[in-house]
């Protein structure tokens, strides 16, 4: 019933809700808020997609129009580099939520719904420390006699030469994402009743089938999430690729930084950031219609 | 098929009446802390059995080891001749309703009921048509079958519950205190359903409940647990009528308990009322111990000789129960409730003679 009176009343036009919003003591209190946001955030996502369609090699936005640095997509080996970052991405997500699920559930277990958020904070942790530093931390680990290197050399071994390869750079972006995948689903494994559990047990089902009908499909929003934060960030990664990658694949970010300063071409850098900006926004919002993020926060 | 083969060889045809669930020196600890200390019952097929007693007497963790969701330290339990004590629950012909229900929110209320057949691995039309069933008794609408079980009120949440129970088609319920999130009200109207439902299943109900009221209300017996130890078990009139210890009289509706001991020269004296000779009968074995008064057994008299024992009162307080009233009245220090119509018991301003019979009262050793 309520779904159909909430049809009924009409959505509010842009205007009208911009005039509620100065009408309102609230609205104008929150007002440098919005201003900010206009002039911080969106105000350079306007110039970044102006560039884009500017000509090319130019220095001025909306001056012109071109679609000409989308077209350079296609052309030369930028694609590569798009699926380079979209599947390295993408390798990344899929190998940490069969890492990260594991151990949810096994903090979840030990430490209590609560505890288990507590803990999970901890593998944020690491981060207090540059991503670059850790980054050549592991170089220090794998290089030649380097840490695992001299080790093994000890027992009359040799460490594998793994540096600088594509998959070294997929080990850097599992590593570093590692904590935004962790945290969502222990959030989403910590919101599944116990009850719930014991119940289906108790109706008959196996340990899998539990898991299967109960405990996944309600740790689910929190996966999502997880794989979400994962995907964009890691979509979006650079340092991986230039520090214990070596360069061995070029990554779309790198790209994007060549266009702009060394190509000195910024309509293409900027063609290239929103044709990214664009594949992710539109993977964020098709993910984040399967989400009930009410359900989540436990607001169901 | 062969789950259902399974749970029919687990359990033969007993008769209705005979023990079906048997409790063999059960006794539970936590690390090294008992719980449930050596408790053996008899619970018979078909019967609404309800074990009572207050929180931390260990009445959930019985629950649990009967779902198989605990194992006892020692002791076993016997279903049907056979033991079940380290089958896992979802091997047991038990099924319980929580106490905070567990419906699984992801699903719709037909999807609920039809959980445990899904599993069973039911084909879909005879677990819709059961499923209806199942509605249909416990007084769920059609129409519901495709609600979303988040949606449903407390009251048809329950109706849920209780019809998911019966769609895993269990020997026995388990019930774990599932009426005491709801208002009195409904919580009345579905223990009348509740046991209506019983009636009307022919499955053994085993409910568990800090309410006496609700205890006496539904159940062919009552078993009272107290700190991990069967106090006592039988019929709600059974317990009530003869509690064998102060702690299941107080347990079961209000009550005066007052300490007896014998004195020299014959019968019996309380420290609650010094000096006064307490007749009871039949005279007990014991030379000391409690009597039970029961409010119902004490009333105003005007002359001591009405009554076997008269004690001289003051009226204290009064609390309508609407047709009648509770009256709180005080012998020296000790305070005494009784029901009587109101105004019985005078305005207050002067003493009351309380009398009761030397039978009407209760002696227990503790």
């Amino acid at each position: 019933m309520s779904d159909k009176n909430a049809e009924k009343i009409a959505k509010p036009s842009l205007i009208a809700r911009i005039q509620d919003l100065i009408a309102s003591k609230g609205g104008r209190c929150a007002m440098p808020v919005y201003i900010l946001m206009l002039l911080g955030f969106i105000a350079p996502l306007a110039m970044v997609a102006g560039f884009s369609v500017a000509e090319p090699k130019s220095f001025t936005a909306f001056t012109s129009f071109s679609l000409a640095n989308f077209a350079a997509l296609f052309e030369g080996s930028v694609w590569k580099s798009f699926a380079w970052s979209i599947g390295l991405a993408a390798f990344t997500t899929a190998i940490l939520v069969p890492i990260c699920y594991p151990v949810a559930v096994g903090m979840v277990r030990v430490f209590g719904r609560m505890g288990s958020l507590a803990v999970s904070v901890l593998s944020v942790f690491p981060m207090f420390v540059s991503e670059n530093v850790r980054l050549y931390g592991w170089i220090l680990f794998f290089t030649k006699k380097g840490i695992l290197d001299g080790t093994l050399a000890l027992l009359n071994g040799q460490g594998p030469d793994v540096l600088y390869t594509p998959g070294m750079t997929a080990f850097g972006m599992v590593y570093t994402y590692l904590p935004y995948m962790l945290f969502p689903i222990v959030l989403g494994v910590a919101l599944v009743p116990p009850d719930l559990i014991t119940a289906a047990r108790d109706l008959g089902a196996s340990r899998f089938r539990t898991w299967r009908e109960i405990e996944l499909p309600l740790a689910m929003p929190g996966v999502l999430i997880g794989m979400l934060l994962t995907f964009v960030l890691s979509a979006g990664a650079v340092a991986e690729s230039k520090i214990v990658g070596g360069e061995s694949v070029m990554v779309v970010t790198n790209e994007v930084n060549v266009a702009f300063s060394y190509s000195q071409n910024w309509p293409m850098g900027a063609a290239f950031a929103v044709t990214l900006t664009f594949i992710i926004g539109a993977l964020t919002i098709y993910a984040f219609r399967k989400i009930d993020l009410d359900k989540i926060l436990g607001r169901a | 098929m062969t789950d259902k083969k399974t749970q029919e060889d687990q359990v033969p045809e007993i008769k209705a009446g005979a023990t079906l669930l048997d409790l063999v020196h059960v006794c539970r600890s936590f690390d090294g802390v008992p719980v449930i200390k050596d408790v053996n019952l008899q619970i018979r097929k078909n019967e609404f059995f309800t074990l009572v007693g207050p929180s931390g007497s260990g009445k959930t963790t019985i629950l649990k080891m009967l779902a198989g969701m605990d194992q006892p330290t020692t002791g076993d339990i016997v279903l049907g001749g056979k033991s079940i004590s380290a089958l896992p629950p979802d091997k047991r012909p038990t099924c319980m309703v929580f106490q905070f229900l567990a419906l699984f929110p992801h699903m719709t209320v037909g999807q609920n009921i039809e959980f445990p057949m899904r599993i069973k691995g039911i084909p879909r039309d005879k677990r819709v048509y059961r499923a209806q069933e199942l509605m249909d008794m416990v007084a769920l609408p059609e129409k519901y079958y495709d609600k979303n079980v988040m949606k449903c009120s407390g009251g048809e949440r329950q109706r849920v519950a209780i019809a998911r129970a019966f769609a895993y088609d269990p020997e026995i319920l388990l019930f774990d205190e599932p009426l005491s999130a709801i208002d009195a009200k409904l919580r009345k109207t579905l223990q009348r359903e509740l046991k209506e439902l019983h009636r009307k299943s022919g499955k053994t109900f085993i409910y568990i409940t800090h309410s006496l009221e609700e205890a006496m209300f539904m159940s062919d017996r009552v078993g009272v647990l107290r700190s991990g130890v069967l106090e006592q078990v039988g019929t709600p009139e059974e317990i009530y009528r003869h509690p064998n210890s102060s702690f299941v009289a107080s347990f079961i509706g209000d009550t005066n308990i007052f300490p007896v001991k014998a004195r020299p020269q014959g019968g019996y004296e309380s420290p609650d009322f010094p000096g006064m000779e307490i007749k009871i009968a039949p005279t007990p074995e014991l030379l000391e111990g409690k009597l039970i008064v029961r409010p119902e057994s004490l009333k105003v008299v005007k002359d001591p000789s009405e009554a076997d024992n008269v004690i001289r009162c003051k009226l204290r307080d009064s609390f309508s129960l609407g047709s009648r009233s509770q009256y709180l009245l005080t012998s020296g220090k000790k305070e005494i409730t009784l029901e009587l119509p109101h105004g019985a018991c005078g305005d207050g301003t002067s003493e009351v003679l309380l009398g009761w019979n030397a039978q009407d009262a209760i002696f227990v050793k503790e």
